[in-house]
C-alpha cells in the first residue's frame, strides 16, 4: 500500500528545470529518506508536494487517489503536513496557543484541544508540555513541537525537511525514536537529509535525487555511506589524504581569559571592570565569553564544537573585531591587537568567512566584483591609494571566478544571482586572495554543495600546509574532526573541553557540547586502535576520513 | 557581458517612467473628477518650458533643488534619512548673508568665505542629530526634525534688530551683503541671467558621483548603506561612516541656498525660498540618488513649479502641479520598490538560465554544469 505516489513530476522555472521526471513512493507506515546534494531539487518536490508549487507535468497520487494541490491547505486536507527546516513558530505564545494557531476550528482552543494534544504527545512519545512559553524551549523540544502540529491537523504523511540539521547526536537519536513512534502507528514519513549515516539508521527506503531527477533507490541495509554518497554526487568521490600534521610550534593568534558580556547590557567602558564584576556577579550581566583562553600556531586548524548558541558567535565577532573585548587579551603574531580596529585587523592578514554570508560576508544587490572588494577595500588589487581600482577589482574577480571554481556567466551579476555555495566559493576565494595568516572559518560550508565543499576543504588544507593558522567553527561534526588538529568544546561561553580529532567520535564531541562531559575526551578504545593502526601504517578507521560520507 | 549592463539601464529608466505615467493619469482623473479637461494643462505646461525666460527660471530653480536633493541623497545611499536639509539650508544661508553683510574682503576671498560659512554651518546643524544617534542612538529622522524647528527659531532670533536683523519696511533682512559676495550670473540677454552658482550645482553633481562611485570613501559609504552588517565586518566602523555622512549631507544641504542668495537676492529675509528641503527629498527619491538621475528630476519639478501659474489664466487652478508632485513622489517609492524586486528575481531566473546553459565565465567547454537554482 503506498502513502504517496509521484510520477513524472516535472517543473520548470524560467530558463531552470528544477525537477525532471520524479518518481517516487512512499510506502504506508514507513520512513522514506530523500536524499540528495544541496540544490538538487529535493526542497521543490516536496514543496509541489505540499502543494506550495504546482508541477508542470506529472501526477500525485496520495493513498492510491489522484490528487491535485492548489495550496498547502489542500495538502493538509489529505493528511500531508510539513515540519520546515526553520521553525515557524511564535515564541512569545506557549506550546498549546502555537499548536492551535490557525486550526482553532478543529478542538478550539481550551481544554479540548488541551486534551488532545496530550493525547497525541503521550501516543508519540513526544513529551510535550502544552503551556510553556516556546521561547523556553530548546531546539529540540521546538521540533517537537512543530511535529505535534502537525499531527494535530490530521497529519497521516510528514515531510521532515532536514531535522536533524539542528540538533546534535543525542538529539537526533530521540528524534529517530519518534519517528520509529510514528511509523508504528501507521504513519508514513518522508525524511529529507544530506547526513547520509542517519538516513542509513532510520529510513525503510531511500530515493536518490541528483540534478533535479531521481537517480535511484536504495535499501538501507545493503548499502554503505560511500556508495550512497557517490550516488548522490554521481561520481567516485574524493578521499581527503589522512592529513599529516603541519603544526609548527609559531604561535599565529594567541588569547587570553578573554570575556565578552551580554550584548544587552549597557557598555560601561574601559576602567570600571570591577563595577563590571559586580554586576556579573548580581547576575544583572550576563557573560557570553567566560574567560576563553587558546593558541593557534601556524599551519594549525583549531576546531570549536558547539551547540549553537553557546558563545560561538561572540568569539567570533571578538576575534574580527565587531565586539570589544570587555576583558583579556588577543594577540596577533606577537601583536596586541586587542584594541585593532576591523579594517585593521583584517589589512594584517586576518580572513574571515563568516557564519552568515548573507548577512556579513555579501552585498546581496552588488555586482560580484564589488563583493570582491568588499573587506578589502584599502588593499591591492582594489584600490590604489583613496582611488578605488575598479580595472584592478574586476580582473581579480575574474581570476578568482576562474580559480575557484565560480559558476556564474558574468562578473556584472549581483551576488544574490548565485547560488549559496558559489557565493561561498567567492567568499573564499575572496579570502584567500589576501593571503591571510589567520583565517576565522565559521562554518565554511554550510548550505553548501558536495563538490564545492571538498573544493572548501581542500583550499584550507592547502592554506594550512603553507602555515594558516585556522579556527575552524562548525556544526557539521564530521568536519570539525575531519579537518582539525586540535578540538575545543564550547559551552555556555566557555571552553569546557578538549579532544584529540584522531581518537574522539561525534557521539562523546556531541555528550561535551550538552554540558554532559568536559576535561579531557578521550575514546580508550579508539585511541588504542589508532595506535595500532599507526604501528600497522594503515590507519583503518581513523575518523580523520569522516567527511567523506557526510557528502553535501 | 554587455547584456546585464543594458538590464541595469532598462530597470533604473522603468521606474521613474512608471512612476510618472501613473502620475500623470492619476492627476487627470483628478482633473476629471472636478470637471476640467484632463490634458489641456499639460500643453498649457509644455508650452510654458519652450520660452526662454522660463527656462531660466526653471534652471535657477533647478539649481536649488538639486543641490539640496543631492543632500538628501548622500544620507539615503547610507541608509540615513536627513529629513534636516530644510533646517541646514536655510540656516547655512542665513549665516553666509550674516558674514556677507559685515566681512568685505576681496571676491576672490570673500565667496570661499561665504561657500565655508554655510558649509560649516549646515554640518554642524546635520553634525548634531549625527553625534545624537553615534552617542545616544537617537534615531536621525527624530533629532533632524527636531532641529528643523530649532532652526525656525534660531533665524528668528538673528533677525531681531537687537543682533544680526535689519528692518526693511514690514520685511526682516539681514541687511544687504557686501557686493564682494556677489556671484555676477550667466547673461541670457532677455531672457534674464542665470545664477553663477549653477555652475557650483553641476561641480557638487560631478563630485559626488566621482566620491561615491571612485573612492574608498564612497565604497565604504555604499557597503554601509546596502548591508550595514556586512559593512562592519568589512572593517567600516559604523558610528564613524555616520557621522561622517551626517556632515557631508549637512555640509551640502548648507550649499542649497547659496545660488539665489549669492546671485540674486543677497539677503536673508522673509522672502528667501523655503521648503526646499522638503521637496529635495522627493527630488532624490525620484532621482534614485543618482546625480543623473536627480538633475532629471529637479528640472522636472521646477517645471512643474514655474509653469504651472500658468494655469490661472486658463481657469486651472495651479495646484495641479502640487498634486502631481505628490503624487509622483508615491508612485515612485511604490514602483522603484516593485521595479527593484522584479529585477532581482529576472536576474537570478537568467542567471539560473545561462548556467544552465553550460554558459560559465571562464569554463572551457565544460558542458557538464550543474543546474543550480539560483538560491538566496
Amino acid at each position: 500500500m503506498t502513502a504517496v505516489e509521484l510520477a513524472g513530476i516535472t517543473k520548470r522555472f524560467p530558463g531552470v528545470v528544477a525537477n525532471h521526471d520524479i518518481h517516487l513512493s512512499v510506502r504506508k507506515g514507513t520512513v522514506h529518506a530523500l536524499v540528495g546534494e544541496n540544490g538538487a531539487g529535493k526542497s521543490t518536490l516536496m514543496k509541489i508536494l505540499y502543494g506550495m508549487q504546482k508541477p508542470d507535468e506529472g501526477t500525485i497520487a496520495v493513498n492510491g487517489e489522484q490528487v491535485t494541490f492548489s495550496s498547502p491547505a489542500d495538502a493538509i486536507v489529505r493528511g500531508i503536513g510539513m515540519v520546515h527546516q526553520h521553525f515557524m513558530l511564535a515564541d512569545n505564545l506557549t506550546v498549546l496557543e502555537n499548536v492551535v494557531l490557525g486550526s482553532e476550528k478543529l478542538h478550539g482552543i481550551g481544554s479540548k484541544a488541551r486534551r488532545t494534544i496530550l493525547d497525541l504527545s503521550k501516543r508519540y512519545g513526544l513529551g510535550v508540555r502544552p503551556d510553556v512559553l516556546v521561547e523556553e524551549l530548546g531546539v529540540a523540544d521546538r521540533q517537537r513541537v512543530e511535529i505535534l502540529k502537525v499531527l494535530y491537523r490530521g497529519a497521516r504523511i510528514l515531510i521532515l525537511d532536514e531535522p536533524t540539521a539542528v540538533l546534535v547526536p543525542q538529539e537526533v537519536d530521540a528524534l529517530f525514536d519518534n519517528l520509529r513512534e510514528l511509523k508504528a502507528e501507521g504513519l508514513s514519513v518522508i525524511f529529507i537529509s544530506h547526513k547520509l549515516g542517519e538516513v542509513l539508521s532510520v529510513a525503510d527506503d531511500i530515493t536518490v535525487i541528483r540534478r533535479g531527477t531521481t537517480v535511484g533507490t536504495a535499501v538501507p541495509s545493503e548499502t554503505t555511506p560511500r556508495q550512497l554518497a557517490e550516488l548522490m554526487v554521481g561520481s567516485e568521490l574524493p578521499t581527503p589524504e589522512t592529513s599529516e600534521s603541519t603544526v609548527t610550534d609559531k604561535p599565529v593568534i594567541e588569547v587570553e581569559d578573554l570575556t565578552v558580556l551580554s550584548a544587552d547590557s549597557v557598555s560601561t567602558g574601559k576602567g570600571s571592570a570591577s563595577l563590571l564584576m559586580d554586576q556579573v556577579e548580581r547576575g544583572a550581566v550576563r557573560l557570553v565569553l567566560d574567560h576563553v583562553s587558546f593558541t593557534i600556531h601556524a599551519g594549525e586548524v583549531m576546531g570549536i564544537a558547539g551547540v549553537e548558541g553557546n558563545g560561538q558567535t561572540e568569539l567570533i565577532d571578538a576575534l574580527i573585531g565587531l565586539k570589544n573585548a570587555d576583558a583579556g587579551v588577543i594577540r596577533f603574531t606577537g601583536d596586541d591587537i586587542t584594541s585593532w580596529s576591523t579594517r585593521k585587523r583584517r589589512e594584517q592578514g586576518i580572513g574571515y568567512i563568516p557564519e552568515d554570508r548573507h548577512r556579513h560576508g555579501l552585498l546581496l544587490e552588488s555586482p560580484l566584483w564589488e563583493n570582491r572588494i568588499l573587506g578589502h577595500v584599502t588593499e591591492r588589487p582594489n584600490a590604489k591609494g583613496i582611488w578605488l581600482d575598479i580595472k584592478g577589482a574586476q580582473e581579480d574577480t575574474r581570476r578568482i571566478v576562474e580559480a575557484y571554481d565560480v559558476r556564474t556567466p558574468s562578473i556584472d551579476v549581483t551576488a544574490a544571482s548565485l547560488s549559496g555555495g558559489n557565493q561561498q566559493k567567492l567568499i573564499v576565494g575572496r579570502e584567500m586572495s589576501h593571503k591571510p595568516r589567520f583565517l576565522i572559518a565559521a562554518h565554511p560550508t554550510r548550505g553548501v554543495d558536495v563538490g564545492a565543499q571538498a573544493a572548501i576543504w581542500d583550499l584550507i588544507r592547502a592554506a594550512r600546509r603553507e602555515g594558516l593558522a585556522v579556527l575552524l567553527i562548525s556544526a557539521d561534526l564530521d568536519e570539525l574532526i575531519g579537518l582539525s588538529d586540535t578540538l575545543r568544546v564550547i559551552y555556555n561561553g566557555k571552553l569546557v573541553a578538549d579532544a584529540d580529532p584522531a581518537t574522539i567520535t561525534p557521539e562523546e564531541l556531541g555528550s561535551a557540547m550538552t554540558g554532559a562531559a568536559s576535561g579531557h575526551l578521550e575514546n580508550e578504545e579508539l585511541a588504542e586502535q589508532v595506535e595500532l593502526a599507526e604501528q600497522a601504517e594503515s590507519p583503518a578507521q581513523t575518523p580523520a576520513d569522516a567527511p567523506e560520507d557526510e557528502a553535501r | 557581458m554587455k547584456k546585464f549592463d543594458k538590464e541595469r539601464l532598462l530597470l533604473a529608466v522603468a521606474g521613474p517612467v512608471i512612476a510618472l505615467v501613473v502620475a500623470v493619469a492619476l492627476t487627470s482623473v483628478v482633473l476629471l473628477a472636478s470637471g476640467k479637461n484632463p490634458f489641456e494643462p499639460y500643453t498649457l505646461m509644455f508650452e510654458q518650458a519652450t520660452f526662454s525666460d522660463i527656462q531660466v527660471l526653471i534652471i535657477n530653480q533647478a539649481s536649488l533643488y538639486y543641490i539640496a536633493a543631492l543632500a538628501v541623497a548622500v544620507g539615503f545611499r547610507m541608509n540615513l534619512f536627513n529629513i534636516g536639509v530644510d533646517g541646514q539650508y536655510q540656516l547655512a544661508a542665513m549665516m553666509a548673508a550674516i558674514v556677507g553683510a559685515h566681512a568685505a574682503l576681496p571676491a576672490v576671498l570673500q565667496v570661499p568665505l561665504l561657500i565655508l560659512t554655510a558649509v560649516l554651518t549646515g554640518a554642524f546643524w546635520a553634525g548634531i542629530a549625527g553625534v545624537l544617534k553615534v552617542t545616544r542612538g537617537v534615531s536621525e529622522v527624530v533629532a533632524t526634525i527636531m532641529l528643523n524647528a530649532i532652526a525656525t527659531s534660531v533665524i528668528a532670533y538673528l533677525w531681531l534688530p537687537s543682533v544680526f536683523g535689519v528692518k526693511v519696511g514690514n520685511n526682516n533682512t539681514t541687511g544687504e551683503m557686501h557686493k564682494s559676495g556677489w556671484v555676477p550670473g550667466i547673461d541670457v540677454g532677455d531672457a534674464g541671467e542665470i545664477y553663477g552658482l549653477v555652475i557650483l550645482a553641476v561641480l557638487l553633481g560631478i563630485g559626488y558621483w566621482v566620491v561615491l562611485n571612485r573612492t574608498r570613501f564612497g565604497f565604504d559609504l555604499r557597503a554601509s548603506g546596502a548591508s550595514e552588517s556586512a559593512a562592519a565586518a568589512s572593517g567600516v566602523n559604523p558610528k564613524r561612516m555616520v557621522l561622517t555622512a551626517m556632515l557631508v549631507s549637512g555640509g551640502m544641504a548648507g550649499l542649497a541656498g547659496l545660488p539665489i542668495l549669492l546671485g540674486d537676492t543677497h539677503t536673508y529675509s522673509l522672502n528667501f525660498p523655503t521648503g526646499i528641503g522638503f521637496l529635495g527629498i522627493g527630488i532624490a527619491l525620484l532621482g534614485r540618488n543618482s546625480p543623473t538621475g536627480i538633475a532629471f528630476a529637479a528640472l522636472l519639478w521646477a517645471w512643474l513649479d514655474k509653469a504651472s501659474p500658468e494655469l490661472d489664466f486658463h481657469g486651472y487652478d495651479k495646484e495641479i502641479a502640487v498634486i502631481m508632485q505628490g503624487l509622483i513622489v508615491i508612485a515612485v517609492v511604490v514602483s522603484y520598490e516593485a521595479v527593484r524586486e522584479w529585477g532581482l528575481r529576472r536576474q537570478q531566473r537568467r542567471v539560473g538560465a545561462e548556467l544552465a546553459a553550460g554558459n560559465v565565465l571562464g569554463a572551457t567547454s565544460d558542458n557538464n554544469t550543474t543546474k543550480e537554482v539560483a538560491g538566496r
